[in-house]
């Protein structure tokens, strides 16, 4: 409680009491203590007396029984205002404390900005559906715009033209590749292993449980490890791309990078993505063999083949052009995450909350994106007999 | 009623205020009266807002105490300085909104979790806050729609949400206009008239300092302590410390010739 005009401080329930001084004047009688914490009483009873009784044109407040007072009164003063203003009845503020009146009078001082407020919730079904289409659209047109900028970038690095620091993408290829070591280790282990695990229940019905080796090995090399690196690094790295640029955004860098003329495409997207298309196919062919190495443990271990005949095994099952055909995948993935982090971020809006949204998205679109990938290269893999 | 005639309301006791082993001021005592507007002043990297930050809870003292009404705000429990904090308003330097929330939910959010305000009074309530700091109408605006200036000024409506017994201001002029820096300087004049609350302003803008303050600290970076205290307009006046000097009447100090 901020104010106490009276001095006292025993707090009682706030109310008024209604009286007539002379036929035309309603008289408020402010009395105990109008604090938020002892809620806010309502004006329906004055608003039912007034209506009731056309021969009032005036309200005068008396306040000696008012104890204390905050933004409780203020508020109820305010609706009162209003009540009146709407019956045309004159609202003579002179019995209110001097506080509260200067603060009515800044509270009324700037009028209310034309068309400001927002009416909620009047958006029809169609009208939905249309600012969902244009959303849609224009999303696609800065994709695209941003894919054709990137394009551009890319063939003015070829002539050697593009401009960033190169120190920039030491860290990121060290970020991008020795630093995501554990996390491939791991994952690509466990990955082997549940294959092999689950080849081995199926082929030890067939007495042919040395296949698992064959399984584990033509699965990692031509699908899982890219696969799963991928998934791993759109988690780790698309997101952490998208939340450097979104909070760049935020903070007007990128905004100071283009007025000093300098391309953020150059600056930013490109090192980003050459850091990710040049680690993104070693820590494929690092998961590769971590993969096999999960599978043979449980060959070892719970098929009874000695560590000799399961890489022999593997290495009669698997052909260089599966190992390749593995890897490219792996340098589109590298670059649709690069993408898809590096465009949630430029398009990041500017506050804290649209960098967490931007790195949500910039996961979503990267898996979305090499599942889709991953689709169309196995149909052209497929026809091409690679 | 004179000014030293007023009840002290906040007391800092010989605060040191560090990172670690690194002393960034030490040593300051000060009083704050019942409706003082109270600016803490000094260069720029002095430790104003690091001060601000001490006062209001977020950051504990190395050694020393600050009293609210008497009462050891560092050494109560947890739960009791939690009430006392619900008692202070806050402006942020950015207006520090919840970017995620439209200016209605960042005012209401106080008042839902320590009222018994129904929905409809809460609503109430926030669009008398946002009346108050001239944002009528803006209920349903994110911070990210609106000016800086405005974005202040929507800081200030929710600084102000609890009704609260001390205000605290950080940098409110920084980055505003002059009119608009002026209208926000007359808004905690009238606050502090209407309300009575103690307002404790950190400014370098020295426009701001004259117009509004009633008593200040100038904390010094290079003797890392208080140099002076009282009236600013007194303190032009009386003030015989170069640095003081220089620092409210805007003159670089004179280069040694040596």
């Amino acid at each position: 409680m901020f104010m106490d005009p009276t001095g006292r401080t025993n707090a009682s329930e706030p109310g008024f009491h209604l009286a007539r001084n002379g036929a035309g004047t309603l008289l408020v009688r402010l009395a105990g203590s109008w604090t938020i914490a002892e809620g806010i009483p309502s004006t329906a009873e004055i608003a039912r007396e007034i209506e009731s009784d056309p021969r009032i044109r005036r309200v005068i407040f008396d306040t000696e029984n008012l104890q204390s007072w905050d933004s409780s009164l203020l508020t109820f003063l305010v609706k009162l205002l209003e009540l009146c203003r709407g019956a045309d009845v004159e609202a003579v503020r002179d019995g209110l404390p001097a506080g509260a009146r200067r603060l009515i009078t800044l509270a009324t001082a700037v009028p209310e900005e034309k068309g400001a407020r927002r009416a909620a919730g009047t958006e029809t079904f169609l009208s939905r559906i249309g600012a969902g289409t244009i959303g849609i659209l224009s999303g696609a047109t800065e994709t695209l715009s941003f894919i054709g900028e990137t394009f551009l970038a890319s063939l003015r690095l070829l002539r050697g033209k593009a401009r960033f620091r190169r120190c920039d993408l030491t860290l990121l290829i060290q970020d991008c590749g020795a630093q995501a070591l554990p996390i491939v280790s791991l994952i690509s282990v466990l990955v082997g292993l549940i294959l092999a695990f689950v080849g081995a229940i199926q082929l030890r019905l067939f007495g042919a449980q040395i296949y698992v080796a064959d399984l584990v090995g033509i699965g990692m090399a031509r699908e899982m490890g890219a696969m799963m690196t991928a998934i791993i690094m759109a988690g780790r790295t698309g997101a952490a791309f998208a939340a450097q640029l979104g909070t760049m955004q935020v903070n007007e860098e990128i905004d100071a990078l283009r007025t000093l003329g300098i391309s953020p495409i150059d600056f930013l997207v490109l090192p980003r993505m050459i850091a990710l298309v040049l680690m993104l196919p070693l820590l494929c062919l690092y998961a590769n063999l971590m993969g096999i190495l999960g599978g043979a443990m449980v060959g070892v271990g719970m098929l009874d083949l000695s560590v000799v005949q399961y890489f022999n095994e593997t290495r009669d099952a698997i052909r260089l052009t599966d190992f390749m055909a593995g890897l490219f995948k792996s340098g589109v993935f590298g670059i649709l995450i690069a993408l898809s982090g590096c465009l949630r971020g430029m398009q990041c809006g500017r506050s804290s909350s649209a960098v967490g949204l931007a790195a949500t998205s910039a996961v979503v679109t990267g898996i979305v994106a090499i599942v889709v990938a991953d689709a169309i290269l196995t149909v052209i893999y497929d026809l091409l007999g690679i | 009623m004179s000014g030293l005639d007023r009840e002290v309301h906040i007391e800092v006791h010989d605060l040191t205020m560090a990172y670690g082993s690194f002393v960034i001021q030490r040593d300051l005592n000060f009083k704050v009266r019942r409706g003082d507007v109270f600016i803490i002043m000094g260069g720029s990297g002095c430790g104003k807002s690091t001060l601000l930050r001490h006062m209001v809870g977020l950051k504990e003292p190395a050694r020393g105490n600050v009293y609210y009404e008497g009462v050891d705000f560092w050494s109560v429990e947890v739960k009791e300085r939690e009430a006392m904090m619900r008692r202070f308003g806050i402006l942020y330097q950015s207006g520090a909104l919840w970017s995620s929330m439209t200016l209605a939910e960042n005012i209401a959010l106080p008042l839902e979790e320590y009222t018994d305000l129904t929905p409809s009074q809460v609503r109430e309530v926030v669009s008398l806050k946002l009346s108050l700091v001239g944002l009528a109408g803006f209920e349903e605006f994110y911070p990210s729609e609106i000016s800086g200036g405005m974005r202040k000024r929507a800081g200030l409506a929710r600084a102000m949400a609890l009704d609260p017994d001390i205000l605290f201001f950080d940098e409110p002029s920084a980055g505003l206009d002059p009119i608009s820096a002026r209208r926000l300087d007359d808004l905690i004049l009238e606050l502090r008239e209407s309300l009575g609350s103690t307002i404790v302003v950190v400014t370098h803008e020295l426009a701001s300092i004259f117009a509004i303050g009633t008593n200040s600290v100038f904390l010094d970076s290079e003797t890392k302590t208080m140099i002076a205290g009282g009236d600013p307009r007194k303190l032009l006046e009386t003030s015989h410390d170069p640095k003081v000097r220089s620092f409210l009447t805007r003159d670089a100090p004179e280069e040694r010739s040596d």
